[in-house]
């Protein structure tokens, strides 16, 4: 007896009919995902850097998102004991364990506890780096690697991003692009990527949209703004 | 098929819908601002429509090539560390699934939002085998308590007022804390109701053996698959137990990431009116040894369940739908019977296109007619879909296999046959006039006809003002003039 995967194909082939034998299909489909041509880029975000990220705050901001300013990564600590106290939250944070985030001058913060590492049931408030941002949409993007785990983007109340100006970028597919660019081989393709629009939220009970629902109520991010 | 089956009470499903007040309340909110949230967005991306043609062009080349980005995605899954289970019936993937659990004997399994699931009716299998099966999805969570299938693709308990779902609660969460409030003072407000639901399935996350969820898309390329959702639940639901699980079907795939990038313009728009939904996350294999979180085990439950037979047929441009529900938002006989009506998994225009071929033609030969033939769910499906044109195409086949009643199939012939003979419709339609206008009498309306009782029980049906055929008006007012 033959194999599920074996029928499934065979019917699939035995669909296909007169162009099933064609000897260009499998170069068509080789050539599709090397060259991964782009289809039709929308106008919106098709802007100078400057104004992309404009855009990308004025999207995020209209999706209740918060964002903070600063001249560089000295400042990213007081922003952020700022939210916290505006939001009346206990002055604990959990970090991804990256070399930025790690960087930065928490010890001048002496009230503040900050552990790294992945997402706990008991986490309030997590705070991470992001990968890259889409202005199109007002999207962060963000994947898993040895210093960033995923778990921070899902299961604290509140997420802090800490995000660069230079990491804008106008749409997906660029932002896919850069991913692509720093990988340089498919086979080094993280576990997962993350697309962020936003805080949680639900509209299944009677179609009226709620925030946070299962992941964080709150998204904030801060912005650094690194000279590009 | 798993889940009960109920298509072939259509009339009286439908029936029993129209004169529910409940229902009536929830599907004015389908047919108003959640039809209208579409509109408003694609309004604002002046590039809406081109994206539409460019998501059709993406999916009909897939179709030609399926066979190869099938093979290319397992390929690369693989590498990654996944592992593929094909599956052809439904009860393979059962089985899979449940096998794959009891590897990692497992109690709890997390559920993310997968209509697949439903198709092959997982859950109840599950829980025979010892497996409780937990849905994170709001909507999800809120069938599942009250044992009932999901009334709409993407919200699939739309069906249910906030009273009818601050009742359950009540039933299900007797520990729940209500901040020091009694018992039965709990509040309808959705922001409460929503607060409750994820503070009660917290720590179930965080318990859970398997985490099981759908997915929206499968790359090629990468050997990705892809989850659209709002809430997060998926998130959490594969980022946190030991083994992921992600139950598919093979229409799915697509060839990169750009192909990806162009069919999420037009996917959240057409589902729910955002311009990207909160959470668009890509999975592909297990934790890298290095990583600090997430599954030590990745798998893909591919599911056939007869897709592969509808290409090279007329039903082929089903395999373009990506799920988003725009059809049923905007079809008019859903908002008047919901989706409960429709007896199967998927409801409205697209289950009345794609359940006569899962389920059969038989026992699904009434949702076909569930349509007024008005166009709007070919109007807006993000991948023009041309749904009125394979509702004609079962239509015509419940004929000629003789599906329809009798009385029905002789009455179409009867009138085909006078359509074909002008003398003989003329006849036909003299008589039919005098007899009207005689059974109008002074009234000018008919209150019953017989063999029109579907049009007079609701309504009088209107008498002709004369007894004379438009034809033979016609003639005499042109010899007149």
């Amino acid at each position: 007896m033959s194999s599920s995967r074996d029928r499934i194909f065979a019917t699939l082939r035995a669909g296909l009919k007169h162009t099933v034998d064609d000897p260009a299909r499998p170069a068509a489909v080789a050539e599709r995902i090397a060259s991964h041509p782009r289809n039709l880029l929308p106008k919106r975000a098709q802007l100078p850097h400057a104004e992309q990220v404009a855009l990308f705050t004025a999207k995020v901001e209209a999706l209740t998102v918060t964002v903070d300013s600063v001249a560089g990564t000295a400042d990213v600590p007081g922003k952020i004991v700022d939210y916290l106290a505006r939001h009346n939250l206990p002055s604990q944070l959990r970090v991804s364990p990256d070399p930025l985030l790690q960087g930065m001058p928490w010890g001048e913060r002496p009230m503040l506890q900050v552990d790294y590492g992945h997402g706990r049931s008991q986490d309030l408030v997590s705070v991470t780096p992001a990968f890259a941002a889409i202005a199109e949409t007002g999207t962060l993007m963000l994947h898993s690697s040895s210093t960033t785990p995923t778990t921070l983007h899902f299961v604290p109340d509140h997420h802090i991003v800490v995000l660069k100006q230079s990491q804008v970028t106008g749409t997906l597919e660029e932002a896919f692009q850069r991913l692509r660019d720093k990988l340089g081989d498919v086979n080094n393709w993280p576990r997962t990527v993350n697309f962020v629009t936003g805080p949680s939220r639900t509209a299944d009970i009677e179609g009226v949209p709620v925030l946070g629902a299962h992941g964080p109520r709150r998204l904030h991010i801060v912005l650094i703004a690194d000279g590009s | 098929m798993s889940m009960e089956v109920t298509s072939q009470n259509f009339e009286a499903n439908a029936a029993k819908a129209l004169r529910d007040p409940n229902l009536r309340k929830a599907m004015g909110i389908i047919s108003g601002p959640m039809a209208s949230r579409r509109v408003e967005t694609a309004r604002e991306l002046p590039e809406f429509e081109a994206l539409r043609d460019e998501g059709v062009k993406i999916k009909n080349h897939v179709l030609q090539h399926i066979d190869l980005y099938l093979e290319k995605f397992e390929q690369q899954l693989t590498a990654r560390g996944g592992k593929l289970h094909w599956c052809r019936t439904p009860r393979e993937a059962r089985e899979t699934v449940l096998a794959l659990c009891r590897s990692r004997d497992a109690k709890i399994v997390t559920k993310g939002k997968s209509m697949v699931t439903e198709e092959i009716g997982l859950n109840d299998f599950l829980l025979e085998h010892g497996i409780t099966p937990v849905e994170t999805d709001l909507g999800e969570y809120i069938i599942q308590l009250a044992h009932e299938p999901p009334s709409h693709i993407i919200g699939p308990a739309l069906h249910k007022t906030r009273e009818q779902i601050a009742e359950l609660f009540e039933d299900h969460h007797p520990d729940y804390e209500l901040n020091g409030k009694k018992a039965g003072t709990r509040s309808t407000e959705p922001q409460v109701l929503v607060t409750e639901a994820r503070s009660v399935l917290r720590d179930t996350y965080f318990k859970a053996d398997v985490g099981i969820t759908g997915a929206n898309f499968l790359i090629a390329e990468t050997g990705a698959t892809v989850i659209v959702t709002n809430e997060g639940n998926g998130d959490l639901t594969q980022s946190l137990p030991k083994m992921h699980i992600a139950v598919s079907s093979i229409e799915k795939v697509i060839p990169n990431l750009e192909d990806l990038s162009t069919i999420l313009r037009v996917l959240a728009r057409s589902a729910t009116g955002q311009e990207m939904s909160c959470y668009t996350t890509l999975s592909c294999g297990p934790k890298r040894p290095e990583d600090i979180d997430g599954p030590e085990e990745f798998h893909v439950v591919l599911v056939d369940n007869g897709r592969s037979e509808m290409l090279g047929t007329a039903l082929q441009p089903l395999l373009r739908c990506i799920r988003c529900g725009a059809c049923m938002n905007n079809c008019p006989v859903y908002h008047s019977v919901g989706g409960h009506a429709y007896g199967w998994v998927y409801p409205g225009p697209i289950g009345a296109a794609l359940d006569p071929h899962m389920i059969g033609l038989e026992t699904a030969r009434h949702l076909p007619n569930a349509s007024t033939f008005c166009g709007k769910c070919e109007e807006v499906c993000p991948m023009r879909i041309p749904l009125p044109d394979i509702m004609r195409h079962w239509r015509e086949l419940a004929h000629e296999q003789q599906i329809t009643p009798p009385l029905q199939r002789w009455g179409i012939e009867a009138w085909a046959f006078a359509a074909r003979h002008p003398w003989l419709y003329r006849l036909g339609a003299c008589v039919a006039i005098a007899a009207l206008k005689l059974l109008g009498k002074d009234k000018g309306r008919i209150a019953s006809l017989p063999l029109a009782s579907g049009w007079t029980d609701g309504r009088d049906f209107p008498a002709p003002q004369s007894a004379e055929t438009f034809m033979s008006q016609y003639k005499s007012k042109k010899k007149a003039a």
